[in-house]
């Protein structure tokens, strides 16, 4: 007992600068939002400090319930859009070209460190009516009137794909990374064709990586307001949209709290779901 | 006996990785049906290369590989009627015994409960009966490379390729898994060719064993012809201990010669040796004799440093002038000088006479001179 106290007194200059830092900027601001979620507002959207499950019950409107289905389906359509397009990509770095390894994994990385706003600005810019690519499609005379890119689900998906790939690829370029050539080898030899294999050997055992991938991207998706925001101009509203409208230009505070409590509950949720299908918490950085 | 069939056949075959490391160089071999034949060498001599062209992971830089006569080249390792039983064992992590034995049937869409039979079958025969719900990693290093080796033998390859498959074992496990490959098969009758750094492994099991050195073979032949018959100095002590002479050839008369070494004089005969030639004389400790008087043509003699009883035979290091050990063995039961100065010799042919420089070396020094 008493070295456990020592070593407790030896750790806490360590520990406890991480501890301050995580009460006052993780923990004291989820307690603040989750006290206002419960709170009410009077006719100039101030918050009283007056017990109420009204910001709850309205979490069931009809009108949020259908900016759920369609935050879970935009997530959906990028989390396989990731798994598709960073399957293979994912497998060319590691396996087809391992020598070019670095080149190809800073292709994926540099973007990577840009600010993905400035990103998404980029992508508005380009897909306009008066973008670059409409210019270039006018200046081949296939279209005479500009063509409408933005402001569907589909560009909003366009651009979650674009900014959260690399979550998909680097678990994926971890698992099949991993996966011993012995293996793929031993699989031919006993008479599979390259499909067979795959199917049967090696995405078994890569599934972890499209499993920790997956809740790496379709999480941070239903946030994502600001993408929806600028490519999908309020038709692909996502989770994040209905929070930030609640504390910005709703300015209903307590109604902002409760939506963001249900976030994290949907997110812990899907964690703890990932955990139980055997998914390993290490792969998600945690 | 006439003429046996061959099973896998090599002609001329090369490997080189990069344009440069030439790891196979113009192999030819040929492994009858049902013989257990081992590519024996010592790490990077280019035999799980070999092993690798004939499974077909590897494309040969040259020449070809034959499998009953039917050349396999642009054949895909699944095209093959070849399994491999890898080093590292390769059983497939996430399905059970069951799913891993059965693996090449179900690709091959054979009936379940045929399936059913033959994996059960065959997990009996490789001793594993009761284990098929087990996953890999349930299962200790031997019952894995059993796995690996129902795995393999389940789909009756014609031939099955074993990479030092007994080389993460330990010396104990490992000798009983020697028996149990020969009993299988000799059983099974299917032709085995086995890659092995471990000189005792390759003269307990096979039928014949191939000496790689280099990327080239050195010699083949039955373990006996191998031991008693070394072709080239590197297979002498590569194979069993030996005592290596070197000198030179000082005077001959047919095949009877005298061979100058640096320690005195020896006795030995051979054919295709020229006069004055430089050359080795291998003797095994067990064909070494010695003596506290001199023998007739014989001028070696040591003083002895060490004899050790070890049951049956008496182990006696002998030192020679120069400082070079010999190493002799006699039965205990034999009349012998425990120390002093005794004389070396042995009875006329149980020595061999090898060419002291590698053929190759020595057609260069041929060449140079010509030109």
């Amino acid at each position: 007992m008493k070295t456990e106290k020592k070593d407790m007194a030896a750790a806490l200059p360590m520990v406890g600068p991480v501890t301050l830092w995580l009460l006052f900027f993780v923990a004291l601001p989820l307690i603040f939002v989750a006290v206002i979620s419960f709170c009410s507002i009077d006719q100039n959207y101030n918050i009283q400090f007056q017990f109420t499950l009204e910001n709850y019950r309205r979490l069931f409107d009809a009108s949020y319930l259908q900016i759920y289905a369609q935050s879970f389906l935009i997530a959906a359509l990028t989390t396989v859009l990731c798994i598709l397009l960073g399957y293979p990509f994912a497998f060319l770095i590691a396996r087809t070209f391992p020598k070019r390894k670095a080149p190809l994994y800073m292709l994926v990385i540099i973007p990577f460190w840009t600010n993905s706003l400035i990103r998404i600005y980029g992508w508005r810019s380009f897909l306009g009516t008066n973008g670059w690519l409409n210019s270039l499609l006018q200046a081949l005379h296939l279209t005479d009137t500009p063509v409408d890119f933005l402001f569907h689900q589909g560009t909003t998906v366009l651009g979650m794909v674009y900014c959260l790939f690399p979550f998909m690829v680097l678990p994926l370029y971890t698992a099949i990374e991993k996966l011993d050539q012995s293996l793929l080898e031993a699989s031919s030899d006993l008479g599979a064709k390259g499909p067979v294999t795959f199917f049967r050997v090696v995405l078994p055992l890569t599934a972890s990586g499209i499993f920790s991938g997956s809740i790496m991207v379709f999480i941070p998706c239903l946030g994502f307001f600001y993408v929806s925001d600028i490519l999908g101009g309020g038709n692909a509203d996502v989770i994040g949209n209905l929070i930030e409208r609640q504390f910005q230009s709703g300015n209903n505070w307590p109604l902002g709290a409760a939506l963001s409590i249900i976030l994290i509950v949907i997110t812990l949720l899907l964690v703890k779901l990932y955990q139980k299908c055997g998914g390993s918490m290490e792969s998600l950085g945690v | 006996m006439g003429e046996r069939k061959v099973t896998v056949k090599l002609e001329k075959l090369n490997k080189v990785y990069d344009g440069q490391n030439h790891v196979v160089k113009d192999l030819d071999l040929e492994v009858y049906e049902g013989e257990f034949l081992t590519l024996l060498g010592s790490s990077g001599c280019g035999k799980t290369t070999t092993l690798r062209m004939i499974a077909g992971f590897e494309t040969p830089t040259g020449g070809n590989v034959y499998v009953e006569g039917e050349n396999m080249e642009n054949r895909e390792p699944y095209e093959r009627n070849v399994n491999t039983v890898f080093q590292s064992y390769a059983l497939f992590p996430h399905m059970t015994v069951f799913d891993n034995v059965a693996y090449g049937l179900t690709i091959r869409k054979v009936k379940k409960q045929e399936i059913r039979e033959r994996v059960l079958h065959m997990l009996e025969l490789v001793q594993l009966g009761g284990f098929e719900k087990r996953y890999p990693s349930q299962l200790s290093g031997g019952q894995k490379q059993r796995v690996a080796i129902a795995r393999a033998l389940i789909n009756r390859p014609r031939v099955l390729l074993l990479d030092e498959p007994l080389g993460a074992l330990d010396l104990k496990l490992r000798k009983q898994m020697q028996l149990e490959l020969k009993r299988l098969q000799r059983k099974l009758n299917i032709t085995f060719i086995y890659v092995t750094h471990d000189q005792e492994e390759a003269l307990t099991m096979s039928d014949r064993i191939a000496i790689m050195r280099d990327g080239v073979l050195e010699q083949v032949g039955t373990p006996l012809e191998i031991y008693e018959n070394p072709a080239t100095r590197f297979v002498a002590t590569f194979i069993g201990e030996t005592n290596l002479f070197e000198g030179y050839i000082s005077s001959k008369k047919g095949e009877e010669m005298t061979v100058t070494v640096e320690p005195g004089m020896i006795r030995a005969c051979g054919t295709g040796f020229r006069e004055r030639e430089m050359v080795a004389v291998s003797v095994r400790p067990e064909r070494m004799k010695f003596s506290s008087v001199p023998v007739e043509g014989f001028t070696i003699s040591g003083e002895i440093r060490e004899q050790i009883y070890a049951g049956s035979v008496l182990k006696t290091i002998v030192v020679l002038p120069n400082g070079n050990e010999v190493r002799i063995e006699r039965l205990s039961s034999e009349e012998l000088p425990k120390s002093g100065r005794v004389y070396l010799y042995w009875n006329k042919g149980d020595e061999k006479l090898l060419h002291s420089l590698d053929d190759v070396f020595f057609d260069a020094v041929e060449n140079v001179k010509m030109a």
